[in-house]
């Protein structure tokens, strides 16, 4: 037999996944009344991969005369069928549209990788079955309701519309969509303009599991297609995730109308490590925290915050660490962090980088080598940072970190809370009490004690203050899609 | 390349003569279809076999390691776990494989266990000393990690996670923890502490996992049998079904493979 291999490199090698089983096709059109259609606007917009800027699709923009049929169209779904079924039956269509996800999840992934530039890993692992396991919980509450709410007599809403971003494009259509099916409504959804593949592609599956017309339509296009969908008199609900400002706007525009809103917006989680935590589990927790999809989270822990005494050790370790993150193609099954979801956040980043220099704070970026084409971001480190400054205080959106050091509880509690934002928080601690403690007084929505951004459908997310309002997953995202009477 | 840095190993009752000799053998002559592969890093045995091993091995290059000090319970008089350690080395070990005292470690009493070390590691002389923590029987990786830290500065050469005896064996969270001991270690002194995670890694895949968990941990530096080992039997083979794969593009029986 032939000789083996003498020389031995301990370099990765690459692993990609292969695109090959799925297609993408030339151009996607609007998803109303159970079909795909045109656009009255007869205007396409391209999508494309972050990670080569090759186009992948052209998307269909949907205008005021598109919303408007999509609304028409979820109004008589909900009027005609989906109110008049049983609950139980609406649960059946929700656990099938569950199923045909998990059968296809590797398509979902691989197209979410592609048109987002997420690493396929989280696409895999996180997206696509966090995605179902939404669908799955809620197809479960469905005939529930009376129970989950007793004595209240819960009824559905009625046409809902909801607005979605870019950083997890399917997990979010998924949180928007299950709760609302199975609550009653019908839905018309609109997702972010650089991704919408996936929920064109959630519209396929829906139309396959044979979901009555019209119960969930998707509309494509940016900003104003939005503004039209807020603006349509005849809807119910308006459900948002977004920015703040944007959140602002809405708000604005829905005072004195009869429509019902959550907002689910940004943030700039304090993620806070004490002396006597496990040291290198919090580097882990402060990596995943920050670093998890190119820190397109808006709970992502952007403000670190470490004991002085440990601050030099966290530091190392947490260099250390940086450097073993793989950045690059999104699609090898290695990547740790992949590409910025598109050019313009890309220079917001860097916008923020150059003011965190200029401000004069000590940066440290992970010396990955990054590919030429396509839009990147070497994991970024800032220490020694002030509260004072912009970097501590606006949300970057980027793998961008902005650590201080604190010397007793109370400074770090007052600090962690002087924000506008008040969305997530993470501890990080051996002792119990001072959990408790920090749970108690932290102002955010979610806290994580010893772990961070671990989701699951049964645990309610949403924020204090500027991060909005309304809780979506568990029993109180499902009272953001009911009326209650008594 | 993995096979240099397995410690081929046969620790059984039933041990004999015949037994260590095959084992031995196939240390030096892993597959017959790749005459030039590398030979395995050692072959650890009882101390019993010592001499016969060390007569078979010692001019491949192959070491040899001795399990002693009452392996695997530990549960004996210091005088005679250090004189079972000189009479495994005066028989030709190359590497004295050690138990630590997990009772006293429970009982709180660390000076002891750290003293254990220091007497065993002296009378190791110039033999290297693996420290076996059995951390299958220490009950949290707080506790792993301060038994690393023990071991380490009594003098271990290298920290192994199991005799292989006891279940749960080597884990990934539990090497883990130990190479993070290893990685303050060199850190704080600038000196480098082998790791030998033994029992249950026995396929390539799973070994594939350790060596990327001491590549990030530690660095390329460890990744050499003198720095890193697998205390393991059966891995060799599985490792040698791979690389016919990859030659043959077909998978072959195990039937093909010697069981030693």
């Amino acid at each position: 037999m032939a000789k083996t291999k003498k020389n031995i490199s301990w370099d990765l090698s690459p692993a990609p996944e292969s695109a090959g089983h799925v297609t993408i096709d030339k151009r996607y059109e609007l998803f109303i009344d159970g079909k795909f259609v045109p656009p009255a606007t007869k205007k396409y917009f391209k999508t494309v991969n972050p990670a080569t800027e090759e186009v992948l699709s052209e998307i269909a923009l949907a205008g005021d005369k598109d919303i408007d049929k999509a609304v028409k169209a979820a109004r008589k779904a909900y009027e005609n069928t989906w109110s008049k079924i049983s609950a139980a039956e609406r649960g059946k269509y929700i656990y099938r549209i569950a199923r045909l996800l998990q059968e296809r999840a590797r398509e979902f992934a691989v197209i979410e990788t592609l048109d987002g530039g997420k690493p396929i890993r989280e696409s895999r692992d996180v997206d696509v079955p966090l995605a179902a396991s939404h669908f799955f919980y809620h197809a479960g509450w469905a005939d529930k309701l009376d129970y989950a709410f007793a004595n209240t007599s819960p009824t559905s809403l009625g046409v809902v519309g909801q607005i979605i971003p870019w950083n997890f494009p399917l997990l979010m259509a998924a949180w928007k969509i299950a709760p609302a099916l199975a609550c009653g409504n019908t839905v018309v959804l609109k997702p972010a303009e650089t991704t919408s593949l996936t929920a064109l592609k959630l519209a396929e599956l829906i139309r396959d599991a044979g979901l009555p017309d019209g119960v969930v339509n998707i509309v494509t296009g940016a900003g104003d297609t939005g503004k039209a969908l807020v603006e349509h008199p005849d809807v119910n609900k308006i459900a948002f995730t977004g920015s703040t400002a944007v959140g602002k706007m809405i708000r604005q525009s829905l005072a004195g109308t009869p429509k019902k809103l959550t907002l689910e917006l940004g943030g700039k989680a304090a993620n806070i490590v004490f002396e006597d935590a496990a040291i290198d589990q919090a580097v882990e927790g402060i990596v995943n925290g920050i670093y998890f999809n190119q820190g397109h989270v808006c709970c992502a822990g952007s403000r670190l915050f470490v004991e002085e005494s440990v601050a030099d050790e966290v530091i190392r370790k947490l260099k250390h660490r940086m450097n073993h993150l793989i950045v690059g193609d999104p699609m090898d099954k290695n990547t740790d962090v992949g590409a910025i979801n598109s050019k313009g956040q890309l220079q917001t980043i860097e916008k923020y980088l150059k003011a965190g220099e200029k401000d004069g704070f000590e940066m440290y970026q992970s010396q990955a080598a990054i590919p030429k084409k396509g839009f990147w971001c070497k994991p970024t480190l800032f220490t020694n940072v002030s509260q004072s400054s912009i970097i501590s205080k606006e949300e970057i959106f980027g793998p961008v970190l902005a650590m201080q050091t604190f010397r007793t509880i109370d400074e770090v509690i007052d600090k962690a809370n002087n924000t506008p934002y008040g969305l997530s928080a993470g501890v990080w601690t051996d002792k119990g009490s001072k959990i408790f403690n920090l749970t108690t007084r932290l102002q955010a929505g979610v806290v994580w004690a010893n772990t961070f951004n671990k989701f699951d459908p049964t645990s309610p997310f949403g924020g204090y203050k500027e991060s909005g309002f309304g809780r979506e997953g568990g029993i109180h995202g499902l009272s953001a899609y009911l009326n209650f009477q008594g | 390349m993995a096979l240099n840095m397995i410690d081929l190993t046969t620790l059984e009752g039933k041990d004999t003569a015949g037994k260590v000799r095959q084992l031995c053998h196939k240390a030096a002559h892993l597959h017959h279809g790749f005459p030039d592969l590398p030979n395995v890093a050692a072959v650890c045995v009882y101390p019993t076999f010592v001499k016969l091993a060390k007569s078979l091995v010692a001019d491949k290059g192959i070491k040899v390691a001795s399990v002693a000090t009452a392996f695997p319970s530990g549960q004996s008089f210091l005088k005679y776990k250090l004189e079972e350690t000189k009479e495994a080395v005066s028989e030709g070990a190359d590497e004295i494989d050690m138990v630590i005292s997990r009772g006293r470690f429970h009982q709180g009493e660390y000076a002891y266990v750290f003293d254990e070390i220091s007497a065993v590691k002296e009378a190791c002389g110039k033999a290297r000393l693996k420290v076996i923590l059995e951390t299958g029987e220490l009950g949290n990786l707080d506790a792993v990690y301060f038994a690393s830290q023990i071991a380490i500065a009594a003098g271990a050469d290298f920290i192994k996670t199991s005799t292989g005896k006891i279940k749960p064996a080597a884990t990934m969270p539990v090497t883990l923890v130990m190479l993070e001991a290893i990685r303050d270690h060199y850190h704080e002194t600038g000196k480098m502490v082998g790791m030998k995670p033994a029992g249950g890694i026995s396929n390539a895949k799973l070994a594939l996992h350790y060596l990327i968990m001491v590549k990030e941990t530690l660095g390329e530096a460890w990744l050499t049998n003198e720095w890193f080992r697998f205390g393991a039997s059966s891995l060799a083979n599985d490792l040698l079904k791979q690389l016919v794969k990859q030659e043959t593009g077909i998978y072959q029986s195990a039937n093909y493979f010697a069981l030693d």
